[in-house]
């Protein structure tokens, strides 16, 4: 059951990013572009997605378990620490470069080409060194 | 860099799609609809327990596979996107989470944690891409 609702989850999660544009490299890149020909939809589409999950989250927080009785891992939601905020400056570096955030990067490779096999192998690459660095 | 016009419902429509996809996940699984996160523990292990991530991940590339990834213009050279995954993969692990994670199920949790996450890669994110500007003289 866990899976089949994560496997439907993924596949709405999928059509939702591919329906808004953002699967496509040049359509992120023009909402980071503010000093160039700026275009919001990328805004409108997160504002669209908390919306929607706010009020689940909401109710979460105030059951603590999901519906179906699992505990929810407690997560801090308040601690700025230097490795969230050094990890996320890295993250928007590479994500200005390329306009491929993960969730994207790994639906791209259905294209089949070289570009998006290389960022996905980076991609993996870098968690492992991430995980790397952080078991230290 | 192009991009075409967007129609307003297909931003709306496609980022409710992804808000209730994470909703499935918190209010039925208890668990956070973040592809980095998803992707790091996939990668370790991926059995038992732990197959829905990889059933996720299954479900995320599928309609891609079925229908097609769509329009894509490439906005770096392969070498270059070989070294934007690796800051991607490295940043998104070293700061707990990316743009699913979160921008959206953190926001979403009122976390004050993502909320300084998400203003920090899109701002390192906006300035790279003003950056290139400067130097391609674009």
């Amino acid at each position: 059951m866990t899976a089949i609702v994560a496997f439907l989850a993924g596949a709405v999660f999928g059509y939702g990013l591919l329906l808004s544009g953002m699967t496509n490299p040049a359509n992120v890149m023009a909402f980071l572009d503010v000093t160039g020909d700026w275009r919001p939809a990328l805004a409108f589409t997160m504002a669209a997605a908390v919306a929607v999950a706010l009020p689940a989250y909401a109710l979460t927080r105030h059951y603590g378990t999901s519906l179906r009785g699992h505990a929810i891992r407690t997560i801090d939601r308040t601690r700025l620490d230097s490795s969230l905020l050094l990890g996320s400056a890295i993250f928007g570096v590479g994500w200005g470069l390329s306009g491929i955030c993960p969730g994207p990067g790994l639906i791209l490779v259905s294209s089949r080409t070289l570009e998006a096999f290389v960022f996905v192998g980076g991609l993996v690459a870098g968690m492992f060194a991430a995980d790397a660095v952080r078991s230290k | 860099m192009s991009a075409g016009a967007i129609p307003l419902w297909h931003s709306l429509a496609g980022g409710a799609l992804i808000g209730a996809a994470a909703v499935a996940l918190i209010l039925l699984n208890g668990e956070v609809a973040g592809v980095s996160g998803i992707l790091d523990r996939a990668l370790h292990r991926s059995f038992g327990e732990q197959s829905w991530r990889l059933a996720f991940l299954l479900g995320l590339v599928l309609p891609a596979v079925l229908v097609g990834p769509g329009p894509i213009s490439w906005q770096a050279s392969a070498p270059s996107l070989a070294a934007a995954g690796l800051l991607v993969g490295f940043g998104t692990r070293l700061g707990s989470g990316c743009t699913s994670g979160h921008g959206v199920c953190g926001i979403a949790n009122l976390s004050l944690r993502s909320l300084g996450a998400t203003l920090t890669f899109i701002g390192t994110a906006m300035l790279t891409v003003a950056c290139r500007h400067v130097w391609l003289r674009q």
